[in-house]
C-alpha cells in the first residue's frame, strides 16, 4: 500500500481527496436540505417529524453517517493542513497583491470560510445532533408510533435572535465556500471539458446560493413565527 | 539609442544583495520615460543612470525581450508580469503607467524561487521538473517523416496551445499557494496529448508531480490566478488534464 499513501500525500492526491469529500458533503447537504424543508408544509412540524425519524432509524443512513462524520473530518483536517502550507511556500510575502482581479476573494478564502463553518457546525450540532443522538428529547406519537419531536426543539432554539443571527452568517459562509467549491471539487478530479464545464459553473452558482437560502429560511421564519 | 519622454515615476524596486542577504525596498525618481518604452527600457534608463553615479545597478532577468524566452520575471504593483492580460514584462510598454505613477516592483515570490540578486529568481526547479519527465525517448536515426505519424488537427492545436508555455514562472508568482501545477501541467499535456508521447505518459506524469512536490511548490485551490496571469494564457484544462493523467497512472499503472 505504500503507492498509495504516496498518492494520498501527493499534492494531486490531496486535492483529490478534498474535491471526492466536497463532492459527498454537497450529496449530503441535497439531502440535508430537502428533509429540513419538510417544516415548510407548516402541519405543525408532522412531516418534518416523520422524515427525520426515518432517517434517524434508518441502517443504512445511520451507516451513512459515520461516514460522513469521517468525510467532514478528513475535509476539514486536508483544509486546515492546506492553510497551514501557505505560508512555507511563501515565507517572504509580496508587498503589493493583484486582490480580486485575478482570482475571487471567497476561492483565496477558502480556509477561513471553512473554519466559520466548522464554528457554526460545532454549535449545530450542540443544538440538535447531540440532543437526538445522545441526551434525549421529548418525544410525540404519530399513528401509535413515537418519534423525537425535532420541530419543536427546533421552534425552541431559534426563539433566540442571536442563534438566528449566527446560523445566516454561518450559511452564508457555506453559500461563498460552495461557491468556489462546487465547481474546484470537479476540476481537482480531472472533470473539465468545454462542453460540461460552464454547466458545472452555473450548477454550482445557483446551488450555492439556493440551498443556503433555505437553509436560512428555516431559522429565520420560524423566529418570526412564520412557520409555527 | 533610448527614447526619451516626459514621464516621471516613482519606482519602488526590492533590492536584495544575494540569496542569503536580507532585501528591502528602495525608491527611485525616473523622468525623461517614454510611453513607448517597453518596461524593461525603462529600467535601462535607471540602470543608466545608477551606472553613471557609481551605483550597483539593478539585477532583472531578460534575455529575447521579445515575449518568448520566458525569463524576464517581475512582479508589477501587485501582477505577475504587470497589468496588461497575456503579456511578458518586456512586451510591457509604459502607456500601461500613467506619468506621476508609482510603480512597485518585487522578484516572484516561492520557496522553490529563491532570490539570487534583486529582481532575480533562480528557477531551476522547473528545469528539474523537466528532466523528470518532460521530454520523449526516441532512437537516434534518420528524422522521421512528418508525416508518418497522423494527428487529429483538435488534439494537436491542444498540445500546441500547452506547449507555448515559456516557463517564467508566473504562474507560481501568482498563486496564493505559490503552486506550480499550471507549469508542470502544460508540459505534461503538451506531450500526452501526441501519440509520440504516449508510451511513456504515465511514468512521466508521475515522476513529474513527483519532482514539482519535491521542490517545494505549494498545493493547488483551483483560483484560476495562474491562468489569469500566464502570458501565453495556458489554460486550466491541463490541470485538469494532469489530475486525470496522474489519478490513472496511479490506479491504473
Amino acid at each position: 500500500m505504500n503507492w498509495f499513501t504516496a498518492f494520498l500525500k501527493s499534492s494531486i492526491g490531496r486535492k483529490v481527496v478534498m474535491g471526492l469529500t466536497g463532492i459527498f458533503l454537497i450529496v449530503f447537504l441535497v439531502v440535508h436540505c430537502g428533509v429540513n424543508a419538510c417544516i415548510f408544509v407548516n402541519d405543525n412540524g408532522e412531516t418534518f417529524n416523520k422524515a427525520a425519524h426515518f432517517m434517524g432509524s434508518n441502517f443504512f443512513i445511520r451507516v451513512a453517517e459515520i461516514g460522513l462524520f469521517a468525510g467532514i473530518l478528513l475535509h476539514i483536517v486536508q483544509g486546515l493542513l492546506l492553510w497551514a502550507d501557505k505560508s512555507k511556500r511563501r515565507p517572504v510575502g509580496y508587498n503589493k497583491t493583484a486582490g480580486s482581479v485575478t482570482s475571487t476573494w471567497y476561492s483565496r478564502s477558502m480556509g477561513l470560510l471553512g473554519t466559520l463553518i466548522l464554528l457554526f457546525l460545532i454549535l449545530h450540532l450542540k443544538h440538535f445532533w447531540v440532543p437526538s443522538r445522545i441526551t434525549g428529547l421529548g418525544e410525540v406519537m404519530y399513528e401509535q408510533e413515537k418519534v423525537l419531536n425535532l420541530y419543536s426543539e427546533m421552534k425552541r432554539v431559534f426563539s433566540e435572535l442571536w442563534v438566528v443571527v449566527v446560523y445566516v452568517l454561518g450559511v452564508i459562509s457555506l453559500g461563498y465556500h460552495l461557491m468556489h467549491g462546487f465547481q474546484s471539487a470537479f476540476q481537482s478530479l480531472g472533470w473539465n471539458h468545454p462542453k460540461y464545464t460552464p454547466l458545472i459553473k452555473s450548477l454550482g452558482f445557483g446551488f450555492s446560493i439556493l440551498v443556503p437560502l433555505i437553509f436560512a429560511a428555516m431559522p429565520l421564519l420560524m423566529y418570526l413565527e412564520i412557520i409555527n | 539609442m533610448i527614447m526619451s519622454g516626459d514621464m516621471k515615476l516613482t519606482l519602488k524596486v526590492w533590492r536584495q544583495k544575494n540569496s542569503s542577504a536580507k532585501g528591502a525596498f528602495e525608491t527611485y525618481q525616473v523622468d525623461g520615460i517614454s510611453k513607448d518604452m517597453s518596461f524593461l527600457e525603462m529600467f535601462d534608463v535607471l540602470n543608466e543612470r545608477l551606472i553613471s553615479e557609481g551605483k550597483e545597478p539593478i539585477a532583472f532577468d531578460h534575455d529575447c525581450r521579445e515575449g518568448i524566452c520566458g525569463m524576464c520575471s517581475m512582479y508589477i504593483n501587485g501582477r505577475a508580469h504587470g497589468p496588461w492580460k497575456g503579456t511578458t514584462t518586456c512586451q510591457l510598454h509604459m502607456r500601461a503607467f500613467n506619468d506621476g505613477d508609482t510603480i512597485v516592483v518585487e522578484p516572484w515570490r516561492s520557496v522553490a524561487f529563491p532570490v539570487v540578486k534583486d529582481l532575480v529568481v533562480n528557477r531551476s526547479a522547473f528545469d528539474r521538473i523537466i528532466q523528470a519527465g518532460g521530454y520523449i525517448s526516441v532512437n537516434t536515426g534518420n528524422a522521421v517523416d512528418a508525416n508518418s505519424i497522423l494527428i487529429d488537427k483538435p488534439d494537436a492545436d491542444k498540445a500546441f496551445a500547452a506547449a507555448a508555455c515559456i516557463g517564467c514562472g508566473a504562474c507560481v508568482a501568482a498563486c496564493p499557494n505559490a503552486s506550480a501545477m499550471l507549469f508542470t501541467s502544460a508540459k505534461v499535456s503538451h506531450l500526452a496529448l501526441l501519440p509520440q508521447g504516449d508510451p511513456e505518459r504515465k511514468t512521466r506524469v508521475n515522476n513529474m508531480v513527483r519532482q514539482m512536490d519535491i521542490e517545494g511548490f505549494g498545493m493547488c485551490s483551483n483560483t484560476g490566478a495562474c491562468e489569469a496571469e500566464c502570458p501565453k494564457e495556458i489554460s486550466l484544462e491541463n490541470i485538469a488534464r494532469m489530475n486525470r493523467e496522474y489519478v490513472s497512472s496511479v490506479f491504473a499503472g
